[in-house]
């Protein structure tokens, strides 16, 4: 299971990048199983740390996706629309999900160790 | 916070075997069973392409013998058991005096007066009681023979090659619900021509200590092992009702399209039957939203129905649904269906979805 060491991690399994890009982590794309639709925010959002900003949903299930910090959504993964398997295939490349210009607070966010360790 | 006491989970004779294959398991109807091993989608392409292997042990087994076994079960099942000749078995439902169902089963003859019933796991302990109390009027004997078996379903369209060099019995003479002993792999089970997923293939009723050994021999000609996440979308697809969702106790079931189970005669659920059923079960395909049990079905802004079973169909490659809608409401072409607060639109197709060529 990869958990890259520049990213920032929440408890429900979503990954913050420094430059504000979020995404699900490595472990949380594997116990969802196959992703076949993912529904993203809309750009320009003000969200707060904790909200439920997106939704991905697998073949089973729908997993709402919280935003691990409070601020504006800048941009959005376009390519998932088309192939949200990529969401599966490069949690932390090509799957990620919108990114944020972070204005605000995070939430309770762990470090790659303390991530891994949590769900190891 | 608040807690709730927990259950241990049942486990079926293969659990062991389903943690060395990797699977992911899940609390279902009272069990823990693997919901996938290598992925949904991998599992249910290979049981429409190739063939798979599902774990059922989890079902229930009663046998029912006796002079009057033919007649109790006239009485206490919809579809008409005196058409089925020793070694066939039949679809069938156990109705309740409101003619809703406590279950639907299958129904496997023995002998003139032997039968074998298998019951949805989590309905075991309803559908027994329910039995039970019916059976007073008659000659027969009940015997609940549920831990007993190991059940496995070989599905898919390379089922009956895989097999055959492996048993003595010529399976291609044994058509659809075919109900027989046979010599498998070095075991003696019993083999129906019978599955939950749309494909050919087989029911393998073996002894609880020997499913183990089975299912390795089986893993070893090359099936795949398939979790309750493939047979959901399988079943799905190939538009068969799962009891919890499409049935129920206070469900009328002929709302579905399975009504051929409901033989003129006399039964338990007869009287509560003769009313039109207040709701249809339809079936609806979306674009590309995958839509959920309980999410609202609309027809012209105005709530109709909801959705009893949805997916994301990897064989059509498009969400599938089936609802229940109002019956003056179920012959649209066009509905829509709210997913968190939108609505989306579904065109109304008919069942089943996917049928094998």
């Amino acid at each position: 299971m990869q958990t890259p060491t520049e990213l920032k991690y929440a408890p429900s399994h979503e990954w913050l990048a420094p430059d504000g890009t979020v995404g699900i982590s490595d472990f949380a794309q594997d116990q969802l199983g196959d992703v076949v639709y993912v529904e993203l925010p809309e750009v320009g959002r003000v969200v707060t740390a904790g909200e439920t900003v997106a939704v991905v949903e697998s073949v089973k299930t729908a997993s709402d996706i919280y935003a691990p910090a409070s601020g504006t959504i800048i941009a959005v993964n376009e390519q998932l629309s088309g192939s949200p398997e990529l969401v599966n295939s490069g949690p932390y490349e090509g799957g990620w999900l919108f990114k944020l210009d972070v204005t605000g607070e995070s939430g309770d966010l762990m470090d790659a160790d303390a991530y891994a360790a949590a769900n190891g | 916070m608040t807690s709730t006491p927990e259950t241990p989970l049942r486990r079926t004779p293969l659990h062991a075997a389903h943690l060395k294959a990797g699977a992911r398991m899940v609390p279902f109807g009272g069990w823990d069973m693997p919901v996938q091993y290598a992925g949904v989608k991998a599992e249910h392409d290979a049981v429409r392409t190739r063939a798979g292997v599902f774990d059922v042990s989890h079902m229930g087994e009663f046998r029912v013998q006796g002079p009057d076994a033919g007649a109790f079960l006239q009485r206490v099942t919809t579809n008409d058991v005196m058409k089925l000749k020793p070694g066939r078995a039949q679809y069938n439902w156990l109705p309740n005096e409101a003619g809703g169902l406590v279950d639907d089963i299958y129904v496997y003859r023995v002998g003139e007066q032997e039968f074998l019933l298998v019951v949805n796991a989590s309905n075991i302990g309803k559908d027994w009681a329910h039995l039970q109390q019916h059976a007073a009027d008659f000659s027969v004997q009940l015997s609940d023979e549920s831990d007993r078996w190991g059940l496995l379903a070989v599905q898919g369209p390379e089922a009956e090659a895989l097999l055959q060099p492996h048993t003595d019995v010529n399976l291609s003479a044994k058509k659809k619900n075919a109900y027989f002993p046979a010599r498998l792999l070095g075991f003696d089970v019993w083999l129906a021509r019978t599955g939950y997923t749309g494909e050919d293939g087989f029911e393998v009723f073996v002894k609880a200590d020997e499913a183990e050994a089975l299912w390795d021999r089986l893993l070893a000609l090359g099936l795949t092992p398939a979790g309750l996440g493939a047979r959901d979308t399988l079943r799905l697809e190939a538009g068969f009702p799962l009891y919890g969702h499409e049935f129920a106790d206070d469900l009328h079931p002929l709302a579905s399209t399975y009504t051929w189970v409901v033989k003129d005669k006399e039964h338990v659920g007869r009287a509560g039957m003769q009313a039109a059923p207040p709701v249809k079960l339809i079936g609806l395909a979306l674009e590309r939203v995958p839509v959920r049990e309980g999410y609202p079905v609309l027809l012209n802004g105005e709530r109709v129905g909801q959705v009893t079973s949805g997916t994301s169909s990897p064989t059509l490659g498009h969400p599938i649904a089936m609802a229940l809608v109002q019956s003056d409401a179920a012959q649209a072409d066009a509905y829509e269906v709210e997913v968190r607060g939108k609505a989306h639109p579904a065109r109304r197709v008919e069942l089943p979805f996917y049928k094998r060529a």
